[in-house]
């Protein structure tokens, strides 16, 4: 049993614009049986944070491919992606690098 | 390449080592520090590693290609996003760098508002023009910020091409190096041209656009029926505003006498623009649209210096070194995949990139490879017809109608509405009938082509005919496009007329000066 996290969650290069133009979100992930990784963040995220064209953020149980992922200003890449297991007071950060965000 | 889901089930069998093991990883440079990026598969570089390669990739570009001289008038063509501001970014850097390895170029910047296209609101639109005015105070250098309903004030002759001696060898490079290096020698000259104040410039009217000119704009784009067409109109005004933005960007440089462009193409743009551009079937000009340099215009060359960095890098850099950009939507932002010829190669090269790592290098080393001037080998002919949009030396050939495109192109010239049904399209209107003033007579010049919109076609690149079919009528199009479209068909009418008053020779002597 995991106990609830607090993290932030910011978006970037027009991806904000999915999240009501808001670029930070401070939230409080709850408690939950299996550890929070950034697997369960994005799904997580779409159905808590995620306003409209879901299909513009999150393809199969990813982002889209173009959107880069920043977990406390390093490169996801270094930290397992979506297997990364998230520490209370995080910072996770999605730049959208697609044309007009 | 083309085996996605062949062999490989799993999505991406990485060979990076399993999660986690990332964290003891070091910087394959320093060796030493916890690495923050990874560029390429496996490179991981940290901070002020990634700093040194990103800098000196900038600077290698521009010093491996020699194009741009020392003291030379540059303008960076900045429009708020990532990658150009990156590019402004590093021009201030390395303009504040000690004097042997100072950039030596003389620096402004330009900004299109773009607002009226994409939707924004006046206030929206203010909005984004104090952050873009802050940002530009900022940096310092002067600046010029045009709004795209200026196109519509354009003059013809920003259609045109204007030859430039050759220059660019090396020798002439080194000789303008020591020159001006002598220059900065004597007092206070190198001085004086840091002093200029980042100020508006006061030939470009300050004020915002007039409402009539929004409308004229917002009435071209919406008579475009496709996003892809859109975007290229864009384009080149940047394509409308495409091909708008091009010609207001140029505009601007020659009236104040800027020789180089600057645009902040990064690679993985320039990979999915490649590719864009043979489904859009620009292949001819693939070199010009995605080369280093690019001197269709003549006189002022765009150069694109950021075309060795990857948007990966551009935006963890902004990222890691605070460069501020302003966020503008675009007309395709939030467009699905699959609005635009655009939107969907942008994709299916990011899917693809995502499980092979080395899909965008592939593509734009490609690009490199690239060779100008397919048609007038040699010195891109200066005399040679090029698109009135793209200014392209022109693809297509008329008299190779044999060919399944030459039929294409001729069976796209003969689309045109037949307007008066007995008359020969090459025939002027004003000859043919005194009663028929109603197309092009009345406007703005004496002996036009009876249909308009064949005439403009005709002056079209294989691409932009395409493209112009997405565009019902020509009326809403800047007045500039329109007036030179009518001049040259003017000109090649009348040259038509001379032929055989004109002695054979000098035609031919033309010719072998040229080649």
């Amino acid at each position: 049993m995991a106990a609830p996290l607090s993290v932030e969650v910011e978006f970037g290069g027009g991806a904000e614009l999915l999240f009501d133009g808001v670029k930070k979100h401070q939230v409080t992930l709850p408690g939950q049986e299996e550890p929070w990784d950034i697997r369960n963040l994005l799904v997580w995220i779409k159905k808590n944070l995620l306003k409209e064209r879901p299909e513009l953020f999150i393809q199969g149980d990813s982002v889209r491919p173009g959107i880069l992922v920043l977990i406390n200003d390093a490169d996801w890449e270094l930290l397992g992606e979506l297997d990364y297991q998230l520490q209370d007071q995080d910072s996770v950060l999605f730049i959208s690098t697609l044309h007009g965000g | 390449m083309c085996q996605v889901g062949e062999e490989f089930g799993e999505p991406a069998p990485e060979e990076l080592p399993p999660p986690r093991s990332g964290r003891e990883l070091k910087c394959m440079k320093c060796k030493d520090v916890l690495p923050v990026v990874v560029i390429r598969a496996g490179d991981a570089f940290c901070r002020d590693c990634f700093k040194v390669f990103y800098v000196h990739k900038f600077r290698a570009v521009l010093g491996k290609n020699r194009l741009i001289f020392p003291g030379e008038k540059v303008l960076l063509a900045w429009s708020g996003g990532p990658s150009s501001s990156s590019m402004v970014w590093q021009v201030l850097e390395g303009l504040s760098r000690d004097s042997a390895k100072r950039l030596r170029f003389v620096p402004g910047v330009v900004y299109i508002d773009e607002g009226a296209v994409c939707g924004q609101s006046p206030e929206d639109r203010a909005k984004t023009l104090a952050e873009v005015k802050l940002i530009l105070q900022t940096v310092g250098f002067p600046w010029h910020i045009v709004a795209l309903e200026e196109v519509f004030s354009l003059p013809p002759s920003v259609l045109r091409y204007f030859a430039q001696e050759p220059v660019g060898t090396k020798g002439a490079y080194k000789v303008a190096v020591d020159s001006f290096l002598q220059q900065q020698h004597a007092p206070a000259q190198g001085e004086e041209q840091q002093s200029q104040p980042g100020t508006q410039d006061p030939q470009s009217p300050a004020g915002p656009p007039t409402a009539a000119q929004t409308e004229a704009l917002s009435r071209l784009f919406n008579s475009v029926k496709t996003l892809t067409a859109k975007e290229e109109l864009l384009q080149t005004l940047r394509s409308p505003a495409l091909l708008c933005r091009t010609h207001l960007i140029l505009h601007v440089a020659r009236t104040h006498g800027y020789s180089k462009v600057m645009t902040g193409d990064s690679c993985t743009r320039l990979a999915i623009k490649l590719m864009t551009s043979l489904a859009l079937g620009r292949g001819a000009f693939l070199a010009w649209d995605t080369g280093f340099s690019d001197e269709r215009h003549g006189d002022v060359v765009v150069v694109r210096p950021m075309r060795d960095h990857t948007l990966k890098e551009v935006a963890f850099y902004n990222r890691l070194f605070g460069v501020p950009s302003v966020f503008t939507p675009a007309i395709d932002t939030k467009a699905s995949e699959k609005a635009s010829i655009h939107r969907l190669m942008e994709a299916f090269m990011l899917r693809l990139q995502a499980q092979f790592p080395s899909t965008v290098s592939t593509v734009y080393r490609t690009s490199e490879k690239l060779v100008k001037a397919p048609r007038d080998s040699g010195a891109a002919g200066p005399q040679g017809p090029r698109c009135l949009l793209c200014m392209c030396t022109l693809d297509i050939d008329t008299a190779d109608s044999a060919t399944a495109f030459g039929a294409q192109t001729s069976h796209l010239s003969q689309m045109q509405p037949p307007t008066p049904p007995a008359e020969t399209p090459t025939v002027p209107c004003c000859s043919a009938g005194v009663g028929r003033a109603q197309s092009c007579c009345q406007g703005a010049g004496p002996c036009g082509r009876k249909d308009p919109r064949g005439h403009v076609i005709e002056q079209l690149c294989y691409g932009c005919r395409v493209n112009m079919k997405d565009l019902p009528s020509l009326d809403p199009l800047p007045p500039y496009i329109l007036a030179e479209a009518q001049l040259r068909s003017q000109r090649a009418w009348v040259s038509q007329e001379i032929q055989e008053y004109l002695i054979e020779d000098s035609d031919d002597e033309v010719h072998t000066s040229e080649s």
